[in-house]
């Protein structure tokens, strides 16, 4: 599995009110949610965004409220991965319950600029800068997170013990 | 090694004769919380994955709060499928209008969480329940969804930072100013993944509506949860509301820790938390020259009875400053009776405030006082983000009930001690 596409930078403390503000929680459609993802800070990210893009942040991505619909957006919005110093604890269970890739590397997160071209390989957890001819070694997940995503998620390991 | 009183709580609900921070594992659920905002996303995850059943109807509370009364067309679709799924497997505690209150205000005045227990809700500020001696912890609506069919989930076990509590608070100063000031020290991801737990002689003085207040904004410095130990204090609510047998849980003497941060609350002053972060702490002596043009009263941090004493006491005999705006939401139905029978309803009306039905409506930008731009609001609510209620470039200060009073009375940010 991989990922490849052009970097969108954010810094620290990115919180889910920015990537999906309240006022837009009266919907499930992910369609409608990704329309609005990051436009209190960052109106232009889903007219640029393309499909297989990839995030970038600082500390603390995800923090505050628990709203799943936060990372429901960025994924439907396209964005292949987020990578990012680290996570907030509640975003980083919702991203990988609903299938949303995220890397915690501070070296990438510190290196890749706004644009720059960046290819990842989930299996070894290598991110490379393509722009700027570099690596950055990522944190790989836990054997326990693997082989709940291997199993296609939260809820088909959930189902797939019950059977 | 001994256990944190987080870490014994969860090793109970594994099963287990003992946890280790850091380590992986399966816990029993005594209670699953959603609201109408996350609930229709756990209710379409449940049902794609194919359940039929929930693993305890007694067990899982829904709550129509956010955007309750519905605030659109969209809202009132959202609680109507929480409604429906609440009659097709006629879940004991679902609370809609007319019975309802904000979720972390409501299920404690229910006696829906115990000390002991450990749940876990679909809404971040779940980890209020802590101030029961419980463990509770946000989580997503998928969890949720999964949880309401097995009755229990997977933790990373946290380790701990000790919050060693000495003093007592002066007057004015309130659970909101110590939690404010406890997240402007350690910063707001200063407990990501851990626990923060109360502890020393200071927790006595604290009651429990401070203790609420400050677990309830545990999340806001990154933590999984908040937590006091159980005391005089607490048994003294539980009595009366909770009438199934629950276990006091202690930390070991020598329980881990990673650092111990020391407040003294006797040095804690009134606390305002500035745009756009809930760690910028500044004096609430500080802020003379930034005017207000509303102020907001209530949410699940701080719509309890006693926070609305602390406004109550502040408001009488006095009216808002010309250009203020003042909304005040007792959290709970019964919050709001009391209000009137205590005659704090007429103090709010005589002081030009409005008191609206229970909601959390304004805190995340949903309804019911949102801002325009350039606005700034003193909220005594949990989260001051870019555009959290309203226009990006309005600006929300964090505070207690009786700064936010003292601050809609003097049309600036004020102490209440200088009004």
């Amino acid at each position: 599995m991989n990922a490849h596409g052009i970097a969108h930078k954010y810094g620290d403390h990115v919180d889910t009110d920015v990537i999906i503000p309240a006022r837009y929680l009266n919907t499930q459609s992910h369609r409608e949610l990704a329309s609005h993802c990051m436009e209190d800070i960052d109106k232009d990210f889903i007219h640029n965004v393309k499909d297989g893009d990839i995030m970038v942040a600082g500390l603390n991505f995800g923090c505050g409220s628990s709203r799943e619909h936060a990372p429901i957006a960025i994924k439907a919005a396209g964005v292949s991965c987020v990578i990012a110093k680290n996570f907030a604890r509640i975003f980083y269970r919702n991203a990988i319950n609903i299938g949303l890739a995220i890397l915690e590397c501070p070296a990438a997160s510190e290196g890749i600029g706004a644009g720059d071209e960046v290819s990842v390989d989930f299996d070894t957890g290598v991110i490379t800068n393509v722009t700027k001819n570099e690596t950055y070694q990522a944190e790989p997940f836990p054997p326990f997170i693997k082989d709940m995503i291997a199993k296609g998620g939260l809820m088909a390991s959930l189902k797939a013990r019950e059977a | 090694m001994g256990m944190t009183m987080t870490q014994k709580i969860l090793a109970h609900h594994a099963g287990l004769p003992e946890v280790r921070a850091g380590q992986l594992i399966q816990a029993r659920l005594d209670l699953v919380l959603g609201n109408d905002i996350t609930t229709p996303v756990a209710i379409n995850e449940f049902e794609a994955a194919g359940f039929d059943k929930v693993f305890d109807k007694s067990k899982i509370a829904l709550v129509m709060d956010h955007f309750a009364p519905n605030k659109d067309i969209k809202a009132a679709t959202q609680c109507k499928q929480c409604r429906t799924f609440a009659r097709k497997f006629d879940i004991d505690h679902y609370y809609d209008v007319g019975a309802m209150g904000i979720e972390h205000a409501l299920l404690p005045e229910k006696g829906l969480v115990a000390p002991g227990e450990a749940v876990i809700g679909a809404d971040s500020h779940t980890c209020t329940y802590g101030a029961l001696g419980a463990f509770s912890t946000g989580v997503g609506s998928t969890d949720m969804g999964a949880a309401m069919a097995a009755g229990e989930t997977w933790f990373k076990v946290p380790s701990a930072i000790r919050v060693h509590l000495t003093g007592a608070l002066r007057p004015y100063v309130s659970g909101k100013d110590v939690i404010l000031t406890l997240i402007g020290m350690i910063g707001v991801d200063g407990a990501r993944y851990q626990s923060l737990e109360f502890t020393g002689p200071g927790v006595a003085s604290l009651s429990i509506y401070d203790r609420l207040t400050i677990c309830n904004m545990a999340i806001e410095a990154g933590g999984k949860n908040g937590i006091f130990p159980v005391d005089d204090v607490t048994r003294a609510y539980v009595e009366g509301r909770v009438d199934r047998p629950w276990t006091a849980y202690e930390a070991d003497p020598d329980a881990e820790y990673e650092r111990t941060v020391e407040i003294d609350l006797s040095s804690v002053d009134c606390t305002v938390a500035y745009p756009h972060l809930p760690e910028n702490a500044h004096s609430a002596r500080e802020g003379k020259d930034i005017a207000i043009d509303q102020i907001v009263i209530g949410s699940c941090t701080n719509g309890q009875l006693a926070d609305m004493a602390a406004a109550a006491e502040i408001l009488k005999g006095r009216h808002l400053a010309p250009n203020v705006r003042g909304i005040v939401i007792p959290a709970t139905e019964h919050v709001y009776r009391e209000c009137m029978h205590l005659g704090y309803t007429d103090i709010f009306l005589d002081a030009g405030c409005i008191v609206s039905t229970p909601t959390c409506g304004p805190c995340l930008g949903g309804y019911m006082g949102i801002l325009a731009e350039g606005e700034r609001c003193v909220s005594t609510t949990n989260r001051n983000f870019v555009g959290r209620m309203g226009h990006v470039k309005s600006e929300v200060y964090l505070a207690s009930p009786a700064v936010a009073a003292a601050s809609g009375i003097a049309g600036h940010i004020c102490h209440p001690g200088e009004i």
